[in-house]
């Protein structure tokens, strides 16, 4: 067992853990985008990032890949951390504004503004579909190829391979493509709307008055 | 070749290579690494040795073609020893001259190198102030050794400190005298190297440790690597035996970029013949200690040169980064211990070694050791100086690099490369160490030096680091690859005069989170080109946003060119204008039609009379 306090709190968990599983244990809520419980962590979204250490050598590290230390000091939602992960889900929105788990999460934490240039891409490149792919399909299917900008994801050469076998997975997993949000102003890239809606959309009278296609609506499962 | 069985055989062979050497017999040396047989060098190597054959001189006078010497500026050059005469930019016939005054033992007056200052003719290479102001170290061995000829650098007593050490001293002693020289590493970070050594040594017993040659150095205008490789490879290899008998690491890897083919060839060379005096393989010089050395070769990413991405490449799968810990001596290749240290780090172990530690511990101030650093761009003389640390920046540029190379005077100097910062004009006299240059919102990196003049315009600067490192983020890490990419745009808009102030807090905003958040030390770092200039150029910024102005006369967006009437209307730059843009009567003053210019600046570089202005 090892020792270690989190948000103040001196909490006692396995060895071996990452400090994302020891806070969620004790109750701490981390965002996450690319991990996944049943995957190997990735540490590429970095919505997980979590201050350790003291000031003023504390540094942020991200949670999904940190294994605990003995003596830890973990803030999961210091300033440091609240201002780097609001940036970075202004990056997604600028990016990527049709992912319902992106708007889902730019309200979670009050993220108000883009200021980039909009791009509508349908990929975050957080890893999750080849992790699902190779670890729990065992396929190998597809991989990222290119580097920077030109990095993408597909099969080698975008022939289709013959060790898929188009079990869905990929889809199913994706935070970006698969939860699709339609909001009314496409200019505008945050619209909360869904989100921000109480009593949530199952007890409204059809989602049809929400501008959202998806059926069926997701907008409950919503935290 | 001998094969060495033991110390005595070292020995007896060294000895040998001692007495049969006769150092007054003068030697023509050339230097060609790839700087100088870009520049010509091959054409003197040749020419040098058909005059040898043609005057039956063979025995009479020797010829050393060698890695770079560091004066690039002034190659194709040629150093005659022993008298140690130095001819700058030599061509054919000149090196035919050369030959002939030295076979009646005298010196080609006219070549010689001229002090632009003085005016005078400088006859040795150790009076020119380009090598005087120096410390060469390492770089004053790439004169005495063909980097293709083992027994060279056994003649200048290579090998030797591992050889004494291999025999005389224990493992931990090793270690502990590299901790004591307080070495740290050159390839960016600068981490105690006897530490790092320790933590090896101290990783899980028994078989399957690897240490690793980073020789990527992918650093836009660096190449301090590629000279020590080029130049002198068996020191590389004479430092990583050493890092193996200290820690018990059983092999080896060197990690090169495929665009160094000399080094390789040079590499590959060398590791050959150390192999083959069995200086590397089984059971060297009979006392047990075994450790080979492979190569590998990189595709050339500059973030391969990241630890955890270098070891994956190594692999072979994508060179991306991964998050530490686990750090590479707890799980590296293949999951082994591994300890990667730099090509210079490598370098400089013999020479730290070969005398006593506490020699070595007098060179430099703050740090100890010296640094190489390739100095380039707006400086008169380009090339790669090695300086004690602690030296100012000042004597860096202006004694050795002899200042600005055109009219305009110096205004900052880029350290680091890509992960580095801009320091002005006005701090040059702070001392070069890893915490001062920190200090100053830049770091030591790798050793890139790039000189920038007041043509140069700090939001150009910017916006090309951070073109090349959207470019090679791996793009694995999220804000890494898209905070880049946006940092990119921010600047481009207001180099092209669409710049706020909105811009300018949201990139600062920007940029200080990535340099929190991301993964690896290149996003980390990317930052810094933005923030450095921010930081002491921030007036250069607001020129460009309030007033839609690029002080420098860069920013393509923002500038304009006219012609005043100093023009002859000699018709140069109707012709060198691609856009057709230049229009006039012959001896008439010329107009340029603004909307066809392109900004391109070719009619500027082409006219005589200073007549194109730039607004
Ligand atoms: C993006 C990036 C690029 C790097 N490139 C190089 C390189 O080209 N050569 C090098 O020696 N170290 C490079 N490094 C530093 C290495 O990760 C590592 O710190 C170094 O090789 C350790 O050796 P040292 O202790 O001898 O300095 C780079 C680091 C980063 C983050
Ligand atoms: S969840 Fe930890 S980095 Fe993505």
């Amino acid at each position: 067992m090892v020792t270690l306090t989190i948000n103040g709190l001196k909490v006692r968990v396995e060895e071996g853990m990452t400090i994302l599983e020891a806070a969620r244990f004790v109750g701490f809520p981390i965002p996450t985008l690319c991990h996944n419980d049943g995957l190997s962590p990735y540490g590429a979204c970095r919505l997980c990032v979590v201050e350790i250490g003291q000031e003023p050598k504390s540094k942020l590290v991200s949670s999904c890949t940190y294994p605990v230390e003995e003596g830890l000091t973990v803030r999961t939602a210091s300033q440091r951390v609240l201002k780097a992960r609001g940036m970075i889900i202004e990056l997604l929105l600028a990016s990527c504004p049709q992912s319902k788990t992106i708007q889902d999460l730019a309200s979670a934490h009050g993220v108000h503004q883009q200021r980039f240039k909009q791009e509508y891409e349908d990929c975050i490149l957080c890893g999750l579909c080849v992790r699902t792919c190779s670890e729990q399909m065992m396929a190998h299917a597809i991989g990222f190829r290119g580097r920077g900008e030109n990095r993408s994801i597909g099969t080698p050469f975008d022939i289709s391979s013959d060790v898929c076998r188009l079990c869905g997975g990929c889809m199913y997993i994706c935070p970006a493509c698969q939860l699709r949000c339609t909001y009314n102003q496409p200019q505008h890239a945050i619209c909360n709307a869904c989100a921000n809606l109480r009593p949530p959309c199952i007890e409204k009278e059809g989602y049809n008055n929400l501008m959202c296609y998806m059926e069926p609506c997701v907008a409950c499962e919503i935290k | 070749m001998d094969y060495l069985r033991s110390r005595e055989d070292f020995t007896a062979l060294q000895k040998r290579l001692y007495s049969d050497y006769n150092a007054d017999i003068p030697t023509i040396i050339i230097p060609a690494g790839t700087c100088g047989q870009a520049s010509g060098a091959s054409d003197l190597v040749r020419t040098a040795q058909r005059e040898i054959i043609k005057r039956k001189l063979q025995g009479k006078i020797h010829l050393r073609i060698t890695g770079c010497h560091g004066f690039c500026e002034m190659e194709p050059s040629v150093l005659i020893e022993p008298a140690g005469t130095f001819y700058p930019r030599v061509d054919i016939t000149g090196m035919k001259r050369i030959i002939d005054a030295l076979v009646r033992a005298e010196v080609v007056e006219d070549l010689l190198f001229v002090d632009e200052e003085t005016g005078q003719k400088i006859t040795r290479q150790d009076d020119i102030p380009f090598y005087r102001h120096q410390s060469r170290l390492l770089l004053s061995q790439n004169e005495k050794i063909d980097p293709l000829d083992v027994y060279d650098y056994l003649r200048v007593s290579g090998y030797s400190a591992f050889v004494r050490l291999l025999t005389d001293m224990e493992p931990r002693q090793v270690i502990k005298e590299v901790k004591d020289s307080g070495l740290r590493g050159r390839g960016g970070a600068g981490f105690p190297t006897g530490l790092k050594w320790e933590f090896l040594s101290d990783a899980a017993d028994g078989k399957g440790k690897y240490i690793v040659c980073n020789a990527d150095e992918g650093d836009p205008g660096a190449y301090m690597d590629r000279s020590l490789l080029e130049g002198n490879p068996h020191s590389i290899v004479e430092g990583m035996l050493i890092g193996a008998y200290a820690t018990g690491a059983d092999q080896g890897v060197m990690y090169v970029r495929t665009e160094y083919p000399l080094a390789i060839k040079h590499l590959n060379n060398a590791l050959k013949q150390s192999r083959a005096l069995g200086l590397l393989g089984r059971n060297i010089l009979g006392t047990g200690f075994s450790f080979d050395i492979s190569l590998v070769k990189g595709a050339g990413a500059f973030v391969c040169g990241e630890e955890t991405a270098l070891m994956r490449s190594i692999e072979g799968k994508m060179g991306e980064p991964r998050q530490r810990p686990p750090f590479p001596v707890q799980k590296g290749i293949h999951g082994k211990p591994t300890l990667i240290n730099n090509v210079e780090t490598w370098a400089n172990i013999p020479v730290v070694l070969k005398n006593s530690v506490q020699e070595y511990t007098k060179i430099g101030r703050m740090n100890t050791g010296t640094k190489i650093f390739s100095l380039v761009g707006k400086i008169k003389n380009t090339g790669l100086v090695e300086v004690p640390m602690g030296t100012p920046i000042s004597k860096i540029i202006y004694d050795i690099g002899g200042g600005q190379s055109g009219k305009a005077g110096i205004k900052a100097v880029q350290t680091g490369g890509p992960s580095g910062g801009c320091i002005p004009e006005k701090m040059f006299d702070i001392p070069i160490s890893y915490e001062s240059l920190a200090q100053a919102g830049s770091i030591m990196g790798s050793g890139g030096m790039i000189v920038m003049d007041e043509n140069t315009c700090m939001i150009d600067v910017a916006k090309y680091f951070m073109n090349f490192l959207k470019d090679e983020s791996c793009g694995k890490c999220f804000p890494c690859r898209k905070g880049t990419q946006r940092m990119f745009e921010l600047l481009d808009d207001i180099a092209s005069g669409r710049g706020t102030l909105d811009h300018l807090k949201t990139l600062e905003e920007l940029a200080l989170v990535l340099k929190d958040v991301t993964m690896c030390g290149l996003g980390q770092t990317a930052p810094n080109p933005v923030l450095s200039t921010l930081k002491y150029f921030r007036d250069e910024y607001l020129e460009h946003i309030e007033h839609k102005r690029c002080p420098a006369g860069v920013c393509k967006g923002l500038i304009s060119f006219t012609i005043n009437d100093l023009c002859t209307g000699c018709g140069a730059c109707v012709k060198a204008c691609p856009e057709q843009a230049i229009t006039g009567e012959k001896k008439q003053r010329h107009v340029i039609d603004q909307d066809r210019c392109s900004r391109c600046g070719a009619c500027r570089s082409i006219c005589k009379f200073e007549a194109i202005e730039i607004h």
